[in-house]
């Protein structure tokens, strides 16, 4: 323990000591994953999302959604039964950010793209107990109102095409703001619920 | 007095903890009840669940939690350098800059301005602000550190020091983003690795903002109240690197049989195994810090704060390297029995060790023989005990019975229960949690009005309480 009297008597020393040991567990289990094909590579039948979608991916994150619902189904029977196949790394590639989820007050939404009519969420959203008497989700009514932010899902679009290659073609960035322009919050958002997990089938075994 | 500022500035965090804590926790009862009773939302968007609930955590984690930590940081830094604080000024900017970002957060969070990472939701533009502040706040800690006139760096300093360096790493690497307007910015890294970068983040926030910035409050107000020393100096050496070495490789136990490819998740596992010895080493150095003084935990009201909030430490890091083995995960992930994991660290530990800690701190600042009220700290004391275990039985009870229901299958091959039929079966366990929250709350209230009277009395208000003799 002598050995260690250095350390204690030289702040500097132990500053940088204590820099480097933390260091170690992210250098070794975050970097290699950022070289790792099946995590960056998308899904052959992964779009990126059009202008609707990402306008209503920003209102999932801004309302909070993630809070209560998971995008990550596990490979186990009875979560395969209930949202459908489990989710793959490379079904999330356009996802910054990531909306896995920690907690699931509610059920998984993964694969909640097509299961559910545009006219179901919209009541769901309205009143989700006019649907679900057993829920103990809020309402949203606010979203049929506020109207979309055109312009800053463009410049979104303009972002990730720029900065991160999202494959997006020219005429879907020159028609992003008006893809959006005039549309509700509650439209958007539906839009991109049902584009949710549908590179791959529910059914796919 | 050249003395005086240290203190003076000590003080503001004092207040800041308490206020911020009541704050925090109020609005967690508020949304404890939205989930037993959904009617409450309201239907206005700023009350809404998902919301508040990352004020709540903000607020209770780095308010409450923050102003604890950086306050006694300082307080420590000073009396055991017996040095004054480096560069005052720069000191009061932290205090009011910290402040500011708290404020920010409130004027934000309610409002739908996130980034969605999990006790990272400030957008960027308060990201930047608040590594301002947390650089000026190692400025000042690490620049008394250098002034000490004691050979020997007094170990709650280091772990104070690890705390500060490494939340500041992990705020900088987990906030990497691009903006894309004044509020909103889309995240450099690509799904899974973002996943993993902020679970590596979220984690080691615990790690290190509720672990080790509080264990080296730990080793200060223990020692300093029990009128002890520190049980162990080797102990101390071993668990501290064990300890800061072997959490940052923890995260990807939050991301356990999802799509983080399984080496990762194997590896964490490994090492959240790993994490048990090191955390019960500390407990242990703590809880040990009484041996010969066992009936103070008989006397002392503060002390029993102090001690059972280690205990509380001990079984959630038990608890933690528990479910963190894949199989056992698979049953308590995305259900309630993390929230009652999470809380037996939160209120038990954390909160508990603070209310020791203030109460120990809150007569030295302000020249007084003793709380006004030990009759008072001892109510608090039972009250928010109570509290906490109503709170994580309940929870423990829904997640395991949510986890169960959720993996019933029929004998011929489909899911006994509904998603809908499990939330119903829950409701009970909503209103349990939302009154141990309720009693804990009230706790925090009875702190606050022994905290205006202590300040408010004369050095005599002590002849008030008959069990003054127990405090030194």
């Amino acid at each position: 323990m002598s050995k260690h009297e250095k350390i204690e008597k030289n702040i500097g020393l132990m500053g940088v000591l204590i820099a480097i040991v933390v260091s170690m567990g992210g250098l070794v289990e975050i970097v290699p994953l950022m070289y790792q094909t099946s995590v960056i590579e998308p899904h052959p039948n992964l779009k990126p999302y059009t202008a609707m979608e990402l306008a209503g991916r920003d209102i999932y994150i801004a309302e909070g959604c993630y809070n209560c619902h998971s995008q990550q189904i596990r490979p186990f029977v009875d979560e395969t039964l209930r949202y459908g196949h489990y989710s793959q790394a490379n079904e999330f590639v356009y996802d910054r950010p990531f909306q896995w989820g920690s907690k699931r007050t509610g059920p998984d939404l993964h694969r909640v793209g097509g299961k559910y009519s545009n006219e179901w969420h919209e009541y769901h959203l309205m009143d989700p107990r006019s649907v679900v008497p057993e829920s103990n989700m809020p309402g949203y009514p606010w979203l049929a109102e506020d109207m979309v932010d055109a312009e800053q899902t463009a410049a979104g679009m303009k972002v990730l095409y720029e900065w991160f290659d999202h494959p997006y073609t020219q005429e879907q960035l020159d028609n992003a703001q008006a893809d959006v322009d005039g549309k509700t919050k509650m439209e958007a958002l539906i839009a991109y619920l049902q584009v949710l997990g549908t590179a791959i089938p529910r059914s796919y075994k | 007095m050249k003395t005086n500022f240290n203190d003076e500035i000590v003080k503001k965090f004092a207040i800041a903890t308490v206020l911020w804590g009541i704050v925090g926790m109020l609005v967690g009862v508020f949304i404890a009840a939205e989930m037993a009773w959904p009617l409450l939302n309201m239907d206005v968007p700023w009350l809404t669940f998902s919301r508040l609930r990352p004020l709540h955590t903000n607020a209770v984690i780095f308010a409450f939690g923050g102003n604890a930590l950086i306050g006694t940081s300082l307080y420590v830094a000073y009396r055991t350098c017996k040095a004054d604080l480096y560069m005052p000024k720069l000191a009061s900017f932290v205090f009011w800059g910290y402040q500011l970002v708290i404020l920010l957060a409130v004027l934000t969070l309610p409002f739908g301005y996130t980034q969605s990472r999990e006790y990272a939701e400030l957008i960027w533009p308060i990201d930047i602000l608040l590594t301002v502040v947390w650089v000026s706040y190692a400025v000042v800690f690490f620049g008394t550190l250098t002034k000490r006139k004691e050979k020997h760096i007094f170990v709650a300093n280091w772990f104070y020091a690890a705390f500060i360096i490494t939340i500041a790493l992990l705020h900088i690497v987990n906030n990497l983003q691009i903006p894309v307007n004044w509020h909103l910015s889309y995240s450099i890294y690509p799904g899974a690795v973002d996943a993993i970068v902020q679970w590596w983040y979220g984690h080691n926030a615990v790690g290190f903002f509720l672990t080790a910035g509080f264990l080296g409050m730990m080793y200060y107000f223990i020692p300093l109240q029990a009128g002890r020393p520190v049980y162990s100096y080797r102990l101390s050496i071993v668990h501290f690197w064990a300890l800061i070495s072997s959490y940052m490789w923890a995260g990807p136990h939050h991301l356990h049989y999802t799509s983080l490819p399984d080496w990762t998740q194997s590896l964490g596992m490994v090492f959240s195994l790993i994490l048990l010895a090191p955390s019960w080493g500390g407990m242990i150095n703590g809880i040990m810090t009484l041996s010969g003084a066992w009936h103070k935990l008989r006397d002392d009201p503060i002390i029993k704060f102090l001690i059972v909030s280690l205990s509380f430490y001990g079984m959630s890091t038990f608890e933690g390297p528990m479910m963190a083995i894949k199989t056992v995960n698979a049953l308590s992930h995305y259900t309630d029995w993390t929230i009652g994991h999470v809380h037996s660290g939160a209120l038990g530990w954390v909160a508990l060790i603070t209310i020791g800690s203030l109460y120990v701190l809150i007569p030295r600042l302000w020249n007084k023989k003793a709380m006004y009220s030990t009759k008072l700290i001892n109510t608090h004391f039972w009250i928010a005990t109570l509290g906490i275990v109503l709170y994580i039985a309940s929870m423990w009870i829904a997640g395991v019975m949510q986890g169960l229901m959720w993996r019933d299958i029929n004998a011929d091959g489909t899911v006994v229960y509904s998603f809908a039929e499990t939330v119903k079966a829950t409701y009970p366990y909503y209103i349990a949690r939302f009154l141990g929250g309720t009693l804990f709350l009230a706790g925090m209230c009875i702190m606050l009005y022994n905290f205006i009277m202590t300040v408010k009395s004369r050095g005599d208000a002590v002849a008030l309480d008959k069990l003054e003799g127990a405090v030194a």
